[in-house]
């Protein structure tokens, strides 16, 4: 098992050397001039000249590039211009509550669409298979910025039972000690009763955003999944066996569903990552992808390659549990390698 | 005493609602059995004989429904029964074993866990002695080493030892009727009889009725005392096993039983007899070898050795590779046709895959017309002139066409890759292709999902003779066609043989239909020639201990008159 891990680590070397090539070259060739944005708009072409020398924008790209890189063995992702922090640790602070959204997305569209799915391929043309087909259908069409708006204008400015929508906690509310960076958790652990619920309602919202976005392809997947399943022999066997109606759908047909189930899952984590951006941007979520569009806008390249080789290393770990998790459930997968 | 039947059918319709309206898969058909008969129902594809089946357990899928008639099982009536009841009576009452072993069972739940769900389900064993029973249950269908077995996932096993879990699996709570659909189709022949001999004894031991459902008549009347004859949903005739052989009533009983290969015919009595005509088969008459093999060897590294090789050879030795075609050298005469018989893993399709090129021999010969083409990488072979004048029917009539291409496009294909055929004469030469091989022209512009099996075979060797070439490897080109369309187109592929002076390869483990087509056969096992000959000397005085044992194996229904 550890051979197999570190196999599969190694694996992703090239990826991530890929990624940090591309990151850099990206933020060079994109408009706008890092050093006339941070010069001022008064600024003579001659002041501009300075600053550009002082950020060693000046130098030929392969030299900056080495120093990149140099910089990136030492741990180093640079400095950020507009919050004047080292990347590295405003990326730590703002990757929590980034990640604390998605996972509560995500969590919360499975615990939706999974039963969902199930329920539609095994009642296929019954009303409850229409509703998924519809909440599919509204699951894909509605931008996330448009569902996020429209929450906030209905439970917030109408109904007046949602908090503003500015932020992970009150401004009056004080964030709980920090020991896995997620307010929830951090809450329970320190059995703050009155934070977790602050920081609960706070999530809600932009969490239920992101969940009906990725509601549509979780429940599409399993419901298409699950009907493949539900027409193999094994489970007419299980029938003929006289298994239970809930045995033969739950144990036999869906574990073996799960693999596309899963596979899915992966993709719908990086769809989640980019409707991020725009959820933070609605929500005021002091994220990590609220951070970058920032720093993109100021042409700040430190902060977007720190950006995207974060989320890179995220997407790749996330590829590796999966991959793990394939040969938790199939068993021929173990023995195939 | 008179005994009321176990399981009694009356007037059962049995409907489909498809997007053409509604079917009727089967139609006001009746059948009983009594307590310990063995019943067969015999049929080709489209009979209604799964559907049957699937009615009496209530598992047709949503669409079909039972439309009119009865079905009382021990005096209860199943139509009127509660889904729950049925629960309870699937599995401990009635039970069910199906074809395709392998995809019957859970692929990722071990196999022992499988046994006992069914045991629990049924409140046969508790959570303590569960394992002990589905053990139990292992070592009742003789599996060797059932508490190691009792943890292995079914891939694991082979497909014979997949359909012994199956059986126990319907068998672990003493069920009072078994229905075995198709249970040995796909298997080999010994396998297959070990698997019946296996399924007659526990039945019969245990006093318990059995149906089994087959397409293979001789099968039937082997292992039943009565036998159920389906035509399109409906039965035709029902009669015991041995009146059935002697005095088959119904024409459609006649013509099945007319087109089953059997020991004692020629090609020509398969058909029914008004396309007999009387033509008598043409003539085979070998002439110089047109293909020589000579130590023709192919290995193949084997696997790490893990758990999967720890159970299928507890003895592996890792570093040796593992030879699949061990040192075998024959030829092939012009005009001859050249069969290739044995049991699944014997390297008949790895020998056959190396005369087409597809793969590279590790050592030995192919001479191919004096010329050498085993030393021709198979990555260039494509591109070889020598490529034109070996050609193959595949065995899966429907997955071996191109879904997209119409009958016309495929038979077209090998002339536009590989043929000088000018545009202009494409057309017609498809259409001669068409005819030759007894394809009307009217389908040629169909797709292969509007043809029959059948029609799909036609095209699949129009495809293969379309280049004229001078052997023609044939792997089980019958093995997925209904008995009627296997003797028509054998008698085809014999009549093309002489028509166009070619050669075969005929690749199949079916021994009575190489008897029928071959003139030589040549038997493998484990790489190796066990034994070659003539066909009719190797298939009626085997002298290789294996090869009587293969013949041993095949199903002996009862004495047949001449066919009439």
């Amino acid at each position: 098992m550890l051979k197999i891990l570190i196999g599969r680590i190694l694996t992703t070397i090239p990826a991530l050397i890929g990624v940090v090539v591309v990151s850099f070259l990206l933020t060079r060739v994109l408009p706008g001039d890092t050093a006339a944005y941070f010069a001022g708009p008064a600024a003579t072409p001659q002041a501009i000249e300075e600053v550009r020398k002082k950020l060693g924008l000046d130098r030929p790209l392969p030299e900056q590039f080495a120093s990149y890189v140099r910089d990136l063995s030492h741990g180093n992702l640079g400095q950020s211009l507009t919050t004047g922090q080292p990347v590295l640790s405003d990326i730590k602070a703002r990757l929590p509550a980034s990640a604390e959204l998605t996972l509560f997305g995500l969590v919360l569209s499975l615990l939706i669409a999974v039963p969902l799915g199930i329920v539609a391929a095994v009642r296929q043309g019954s009303m409850i298979d229409h509703a998924c087909r519809a909440i599919v259908t509204a699951g894909v069409s509605l931008p996330v910025f448009f569902t996020g708006l429209l929450l906030v204008y209905v439970f917030y400015f109408i109904l007046q039972i949602s908090p503003a929508p500015l932020g992970r906690l009150d401004v009056f509310a004080s964030a709980p000690a920090e020991i896995t960076g997620f307010y929830l958790l951090d809450s329970l652990l320190a059995r703050d009763g009155a934070t977790f619920r602050a920081s609960f309602s706070q999530l809600l919202l932009p969490g239920v955003t992101l969940a009906i976005f990725a509601l549509a392809p979780i429940a599409r997947i399993t419901r298409a999944s699950m009907l493949s399943v539900l027409s193999m022999d094994f489970v007419r066997t299980a029938r003929a066996s006289g298994l239970s109606r809930r045995k033969v759908i739950m144990t036999y047909a869906f574990r073996n569903a799960l693999l596309p189930v899963v596979t899915t899952l992966g993709m719908v984590f990086s769809f989640l990552l980019g409707a991020n951006v725009l959820v933070e941007k609605v929500f005021a979520w002091p994220g990590i992808g609220s951070y970058a569009v920032e720093a993109l806008i100021a042409s700040d390249f430190a902060p977007v390659q720190g950006f995207v080789l974060a989320m890179a290393i995220l997407y790749i770990v996330l590829n590796l549990l999966i991959d793990l998790s394939y040969r938790l459930i199939d068993p021929r997968m173990r023995a195939s390698s | 005493m008179i005994q009321l039947p176990l399981l009694n059918v009356r007037d059962l319709t049995v409907e489909f609602s498809t997007r053409r309206g509604i079917v009727r898969a089967v139609r006001n058909i009746d059948i009983s059995i009594g307590k310990g008969e063995t019943l067969g129902i015999v049929g080709e594809s489209g009979s209604g004989k799964s559907v049957t089946s699937y009615a009496v357990m209530r598992i047709l899928d949503r669409a079909g429904q039972i439309a009119g008639g009865s079905i009382h099982f021990a005096g209860l009536d199943l139509r009127a029964a509660s889904e729950r009841q049925m629960v309870d009576l699937r599995g401990r009452e009635m039970s069910m074993i199906f074809q395709n072993p392998r995809a019957a069972l859970n692929p990722i739940r071990r196999i022992g866990h499988q046994i006992e769900d069914v045991l629990r389900q049924h409140a046969q064993a508790g959570s303590a002695d569960a394992r002990e029973k589905a053990i139990e249950a292992l070592r009742d269908v003789r599996i060797s080493r059932p508490e190691e077995r009792y943890s292995a996932y079914p891939f694991e096993l082979s497909g014979g030892m997949c359909q012994r879990v199956v059986i126990a699996l319907a068998l672990a709570c003493r069920p009072k009727l078994l229905i075995a659909d198709e249970p040995t189709t796909g298997l080999d022949v010994t396998t297959q009889k070990a698997v019946m001999d296996l399924i007659l004894e526990l039945t019969r031991a245990r006093g318990m009725s059995t149906i089994l459902i087959t397409h293979d008549l001789g099968l039937a009347a082997t292992y039943c005392s009565r036998v159920v004859v389906m035509e399109k949903g409906e039965v035709v005739e029902t009669a015991s096993a041995a009146e059935i052989f002697a005095a088959p009533r119904h024409a459609y009983t006649r013509k099945l039983m007319r087109a089953t290969p059997r020991p004692g015919i020629g090609l020509r009595d398969l058909l029914p007899d008004e396309n007999r005509a009387g033509e008598a088969l043409p003539a085979s008459a070998p002439g110089a070898p047109l293909l020589t093999v000579s130590a023709l060897v192919k290995e193949y590294p084997r696997a790490e050795a893990g758990l999967f090789s720890r159970f299928m050879k507890p003895d592996a030795a890792g570093a040796q590779p593992f030879r699949a075609v061990d040192g075998i050298g024959f030829d092939i005469k012009r005009g001859e046709s050249l069969g290739l018989v044995g049991e699944s893993g014997c390297g008949k399709s790895t020998t056959s895959m190396m005369l087409m090129r597809l793969i590279d021999p590790t050592a030995g010969s192919i001479i191919f017309d004096g010329e050498d083409i085993g030393s021709i990488p198979a990555r260039d072979f494509a591109r070889h002139p020598m490529r034109k004048r070996i050609q193959m029917v595949f065995q899966d009539p429907t997955d071996s066409l191109n879904p997209r291409y119409s009958a016309a496009r495929a038979i077209a294909d090998p002339l536009l890759r590989l043929g000088a055929c000018e545009p202009r004469t494409l057309r017609a030469r498809v259409e001669e292709l068409a005819s030759l091989v007894g394809l009307p022209g009217d389908l040629l512009d169909r797709f292969p999902h509007q043809l029959s099996g059948g029609q799909k075979a036609r095209v699949g060797i129009a495809r293969a003779i379309a280049l004229n070439p001078s052997l023609v490897v044939l792997d089980e080109p019958t093995a997925a066609l209904d008995v009627s369309v296997q003797a028509l187109v054998l008698n085809l592929l014999a009549d093309l043989k002489a028509a166009l002076g070619m050669s075969y390869l005929f690749v199949s483990h079916d021994l009575h239909v190489v008897r029928l087509i071959c003139d030589r056969v040549i038997v493998m096992r484990a790489g190796r020639i066990i034994e070659q000959g003539r066909a009719a000397d190797v298939l009626d005085h085997p002298k290789a201990d294996y090869t009587k044992e293969l013949i041993a194996a095949l199903p002996h229904p009862p004495a047949q008159p001449a066919a009439r």
